[in-house]
């Protein structure tokens, strides 16, 4: 009963929170139409999304959000100091592979879009089963570090989360 | 305290102003697509994560209201920068990218953007029993 209601209950709590941040003030008809959007909305969905991701440990989403907020803030000092200061012919971007030990769609999501927003590197590519990332760096002179930064800082935390 | 509110208001439009700038000057400055790639989602992420705060600031402390539009546009920024890079990435590489500079995946099947659409594969990616087949004979209406 209780799953056919809440199919999504992520879901649910996003939209609710969503819906009152974008109302911009605490009123109690704001609230009883977020509730009603995110009770509707994941029931009417639901058929095309089967699948709810497992969240093993929730807690450790703040400590990652942390982690990525602060590499975002330092990416954006690394990328300008490379952007100011090296010449284009010193630059010595770099094709990484990085294997991947995450297998649930959300997770590797995740990874992607992290590796994308932190320090001088942008996830390109795929490969086609999904176990592997194609990383480009902007400026790695040593590739091999930039792979295990990635597995060891971002991936074994995500693996905490969700699997 | 309305001055100290107004120097970090300042300095955060400021700082934020230097950034977006930079990340435009990256883009005329460096080399190949794949490295102008980098300028814009970094280097502006920051830019406009100061005007947000500023203006945050700004209406907390000056208007005394809390706005929270401003939180939303940056997490809406955080998720959807990620996918326009990866789109331009993976239009670069359809168009212009060559296998053989690519690293190997390491893994049996190749780069998505690569790999063969003509030929069947199974699904990946999913937790979902694949669906049996559907043949011409199951049409019955």
């Amino acid at each position: 009963m209780l799953r056919k209601l809440f199919p999504h209950p992520y879901l649910t709590l996003l939209l609710v929170v969503t819906w009152m941040l974008l109302v911009n003030h605490l009123k109690l008809g704001s609230l009883v139409f977020a509730l009603i959007l995110g009770i509707i909305i994941p029931i009417i969905t639901a058929p095309y999304w089967p699948d709810r991701p497992a969240l093993r440990n929730p807690i450790a989403i703040i400590g990652y959000v942390l982690i990525v907020l602060y590499d975002i803030v330092k990416s954006n000092f690394i990328v300008a100091g490379i952007v100011l200061f090296k010449p284009s012919s010193q630059l010595q971007s770099a094709w990484v592979t990085v294997p991947l030990d995450l297998r649930s769609p959300e997770a590797i999501t995740v990874l992607a879009g992290t590796i994308t927003m932190t320090p001088g590197t942008l996830t390109a590519d795929m490969s086609g089963d999904g176990r592997a990332l194609l990383v480009h760096c902007l400026h790695a002179p040593d590739p091999e570090e930039v792979r295990d930064e990635i597995k060891t800082r971002y991936e074994a935390r995500l693996m905490r989360i969700f699997e | 305290m309305e001055q100290i509110a107004e120097i970090t208001i300042s300095v955060l439009l400021v700082a934020a102003g230097i950034f977006g700038l930079v990340g435009s000057f990256g883009l005329i400055k460096l080399p190949d697509t794949m490295t102008r790639l980098h300028a814009p989602t970094k280097a502006s992420t920051l830019g406009v994560g100061g005007v947000l705060l500023a203006s945050m600031l700004y209406f907390w402390i000056m208007r005394g209201q809390l706005s929270w539009h401003e939180f939303l546009i940056t997490m809406f920024i955080l998720l959807t920068a990620p996918i326009t890079a990866n789109f331009i990435a993976k239009a670069h590489m359809h168009r212009f990218g060559d296998k053989n500079t690519m690293p190997d995946t390491g893994t049996p099947r190749d780069w998505a953007t690569f790999e063969d659409e003509s030929k069947e594969m199974e699904p990946v990616m999913t937790r979902v029993e694949p669906k049996p087949k559907v043949t011409a004979s199951d049409h019955q209406f």
